[in-house]
């Protein structure tokens, strides 16, 4: 009998989550634009893709670009517009792509 | 459309109980699907379409083209230099319509916002839950007296790619060994706002290489313009002989044109041109203000939460088209625009309040072979217009090896190749 109520609870819990996450989950800010150079498909490009990293190596890498410690083009220019709850945020997504 | 992506959704979760549950539970299963029409399939409205069916497979979205081959500006000036063939400019909407999106290959002829319904060249009409504008700009042609579709063709405008690109590239071809350039440049604000010089610049690079005799004349609207000290320090070292800016205040303002007599004149000048290159002033193309989304300045105001005009409700403007703030008018901002109006929508529509964005702008120039810089930025709402954030953005160090300038250029070929990937792969 309990197992039943906590399997039915299970159930009930499970299906308010689907409920909710009908849509995809949301990016977190700024991560959508990141796509616009790091390619979720196979193009040719030397830009290093995002999806499916380690989030601390993304977290590592923006960290030293917005230092200046990391030559870059541009990224040490994108890297100073997020704070660090942004870059985890956003690399903890990137981490969850394939 | 709805009923196969759903039933895939269905699939894909596997025969689980949860899946099962939600299925009737969610706000538009049971129910019709919330249709989303977008009109306009460059940068902004097909990463527009694709983003909503990533966003939320449920909506039915319905993207409106003209064109079958969406013909990219961004890198069409390689193609104006000789650098590049205009087909590589060139895709197909195969990528688009394999998402689930339905395609209609008409032009849009009304938006009924109070019916919530667009018409079509074809006779038919469709409603919406929302409707996404994502129109580009159109050519002013009161802007620029003498100017005119007819003199477009004598003085190519090539800022809509396509057939205006390989009209101006053909008579550059054409033109003798110690022939006039003559470009102008508009007054802000305008479609790509590096373009005219990074233009400038391949066009003088083709003649440096293959018509050394001969010479760019930039007739300019402005006294300032974006990367302007990468662009005149590139122009002193590569283009010193072939390359010549007139800012506004030295008599560099256009004020009409004869294609009769292939001439600009300024207020100071009557330039004569063997090839001209007119590019004019530009607002919101037509259908924006046919939908009474764009205001007195040509250009339309939206929300920068959701992109949503500020003038008519349950209509997003994006791209080029719309007034946003900081935001340069180009296809890395109409992009990302364009992703976060679609997860703000999916939001909308399924109940749930829009979350402050946050967007990157990048724009790359070339002005040589392996000679590339950029400009970038990062931006939030900030009292209802998008703000730079400060300390973060600006344009390459103006001090730099060639090998950084080569890195770019590269680089830049890789942008063209993702974003393109993105919205059209």
């Amino acid at each position: 009998m309990g197992a039943l109520r906590l399997c039915l609870s299970i159930l009930a819990l499970t299906a308010a989550t689907e409920t909710a996450s009908a849509l995809s989950p949301e990016p977190p800010p700024g991560a959508s634009s990141c796509s616009g150079c790091h390619a979720a498909k196979r193009v040719d490009t030397a830009v290093p893709p995002l999806a499916g990293r380690q989030a601390a190596d993304i977290i590592a890498q923006m960290q030293a670009f917005k230092s200046g410690q990391k030559p870059a083009t541009v990224m040490d220019r994108i890297a100073k517009g997020f704070t660090d709850p942004e870059i985890q945020a956003i690399a903890e997504w990137y981490a969850r792509q394939k | 459309m709805i009923e196969h992506s759903t039933r895939r959704r269905f699939l894909a979760a596997g025969a689980s109980a949860a899946a099962a549950f939600s299925l009737p539970r969610g706000p538009a299963l049971g129910q019709t699907a919330p249709r989303v029409i977008v009109i306009g399939g460059g940068f902004a409205g097909a990463t527009a379409a694709r983003a909503l069916k990533k966003a939320d497979p449920r909506i039915a979205v319905t993207l409106v083209e003209a064109n079958r081959t969406f013909t990219a500006c961004p890198f069409s000036n390689l193609v104006l230099g000789g650098l590049r063939s205009l087909d590589q400019q060139q895709f197909g909407y195969e990528g688009v319509a394999r998402d689930g999106i339905e395609i209609a290959f008409t032009a849009a002829t009304q938006v009924e916002p109070q019916s919530r319904k667009v018409s079509f060249a074809t006779g038919s009409a469709l409603g919406y839950e929302r409707l996404v504008i994502a129109p580009g700009i159109d050519i002013d042609w009161n802007g620029l007296p003498g100017y005119s579709q007819a003199a477009a063709q004598k003085m190519p405008h090539a800022w809509k790619a396509g057939e205006q690109t390989l009209l101006l590239r053909r008579q550059l071809e054409a033109m003798e060994d110690g022939g006039v350039v003559v470009m102008s440049a508009p007054a802000n604000p305008f479609r790509c706002p590096p373009g005219p010089y990074e233009r400038a610049s391949l066009i003088a690079n083709y003649l440096k290489t293959s018509k050394p005799r001969s010479k760019l004349i930039l007739l300019d609207a402005k006294d300032a313009f974006s990367k302007q000290r990468l662009f005149q320090n590139a122009w002193k070292e590569l283009y010193p002989d072939h390359l010549e800016w007139v800012a506004l205040s030295n008599g560099g303002k256009v004020t009409s044109v004869d294609p009769a007599e292939m001439t600009l004149t300024t207020d100071f000048a009557k330039h004569k041109a063997t090839v001209a290159n007119v590019i004019p002033p530009q607002r919101a193309a037509h259908i924006a203000r046919l939908a009474g989304v764009a205001d007195n300045t040509g250009w339309c105001p939206i929300d920068p939460v959701t992109f949503e005009s500020k003038l008519v409700p349950n209509v997003h403007v994006l791209g080029d088209a719309i007034i946003a703030g900081g935001m340069p008018k180009s296809a890395f901002a109409a992009n990302a625009q364009a992703k976060v109006c679609a997860t703000a929508i999916a939001k909308l529509l399924a109940g749930e309040p829009p979350s402050d964005p946050k967007l990157i702008n990048t724009c790359y120039s070339i002005v040589a072979p392996n000679y590339g810089f950029t400009v970038a930025g990062v931006y939030v709402p900030v009292n209802g217009v998008l703000t730079d954030v400060q300390g973060a953005g600006g344009v390459s160090p103006l001090e730099a090896p060639r090998s950084v300038r080569a890195q770019e250029a590269l680089f830049a070929e890789g942008w063209f190749n993702t974003i393109t990937g993105e919205i059209f792969g």
